[in-house]
């Protein structure tokens, strides 16, 4: 938007997209939701240290569902926690985002062979955003998923909402 | 501590159906009847001079199915006298019963819980055994060397 570089001295008027400004705001301010499951939760931790310092993007965990924006699903993603994280997904409000941490939730990681207990995939369950590769990701990594995915909410738009897009399709092909 | 042999004149004291004595494994066991593995438990638990005081951890393998037999390794260490031991039990595969231990020491609960939920192994007078670490309406065994897992769990694929 490049507010910063422009004239203030306009009447206290800036002139913007609306679409800009809330994709803006949304992405100043994406609250993650504190939520760990395995090792890729301490680098998630690591990120939210004053070293990687997680809130000069505006971010910082939230300990719950109901207010947060962004679910982390940081460590391997088993059958039994599968039914936890989907509940905890349908709990978090619209506009939500999902970022896959790590290979265990990419793709199952370690275990795509002989883990009969591991979700090969937490998309398997419920979209994901942006997956961050690794084992584990470093912060830095992580960090490059939270560029990514601000760079995704910059190019959404009111006109085309993508979560309304994918429940009208679904009543699509209910009907 | 006692010598090693006291230790084994007490074991092969409290077993009626005889009993072997692994020398070369690290902690040395005895491979003993599942008949006698309360009593042998008990008398190691209650002896001032052995006073087992820890069940360390209860484990079981399966020794395939060409073998069609399972082992329940128990490992128990004395604290004032720090020394440890081993019991192992075998079962047959298709019938794998022992009794539980959890009236001797409290600790064997989870433990056998643990390979109840991953070996099948059935602790008679456990006082409460389900699984432990798999989701309740799981199928299956999956440590036992036979396992095949389901195609889906819940509707999620389970296959890579």
């Amino acid at each position: 938007m490049g507010l910063h570089d422009q004239n203030f001295e306009s009447g206290g008027v800036i002139i913007t997209k609306l679409d800009d400004l809330i994709n803006w705001a949304r992405l100043s301010s994406m609250f993650p939701m504190t939520f760990g499951i395995a090792c890729c939760a301490f680098e998630f931790m690591a990120t939210g240290t004053s070293v990687y310092d997680m809130d000069r993007f505006g971010m910082a965990p939230f300990a719950s569902p109901r207010q947060s924006d962004v679910m982390i699903v940081a460590g391997t993603v088993t059958f039994k926690m599968a039914d936890r994280i989907k509940r905890l997904y349908e709990q978090m409000p619209e506009p939500r985002y999902v970022v896959s941490m790590g290979s265990c939730s990419n793709c199952g990681g370690p275990y795509w062979q002989h883990g009969y207990h591991v979700v090969k995939g937490v998309d398997r369950i419920i979209p994901v955003d942006v997956y961050v590769p690794g084992c584990p990701p470093r912060p830095e990594a992580l960090i490059g998923g939270f560029l990514k995915l601000q760079e995704k909410i910059r190019s959404e738009s009111l006109m085309a909402p993508a979560a309304l897009e994918r429940l009208m399709k679904k009543n699509k092909a209910h009907a | 501590m006692p010598e090693f042999d006291q230790l084994v004149s007490i074991v092969t004291g409290a077993c009626a159906h005889g009993c072997t004595v692994e020398q070369h494994s690290t902690p040395k066991a005895f491979r003993i009847q599942a008949a006698d593995l309360l009593n042998v438990c008990y008398q190691l638990q209650q002896n001032p001079s052995t006073y087992f005081d820890m069940l360390v951890n209860v484990t079981g393998v399966d020794n395939g199915v060409e073998k069609g037999t399972m082992d329940v390794i128990y490992h128990l260490s004395s604290i004032p006298y720090n020394f440890q031991v081993a019991l192992m039990v075998t079962v047959a595969r298709d019938h794998a019963e022992v009794e539980s231990v959890t009236h001797i020491w409290k600790a064997a609960n989870w433990h056998e819980r643990e390979a109840y939920d991953l070996l099948g192994i059935k602790f008679l007078n456990h006082p409460d055994l389900r699984r432990i670490l798999l989701p309740a309406d799981w199928k299956g065994h999956p440590l036992r060397k036979d396992y095949t897992h389901e195609e889906y769990y819940r509707g999620i694929k389970i296959e890579y």
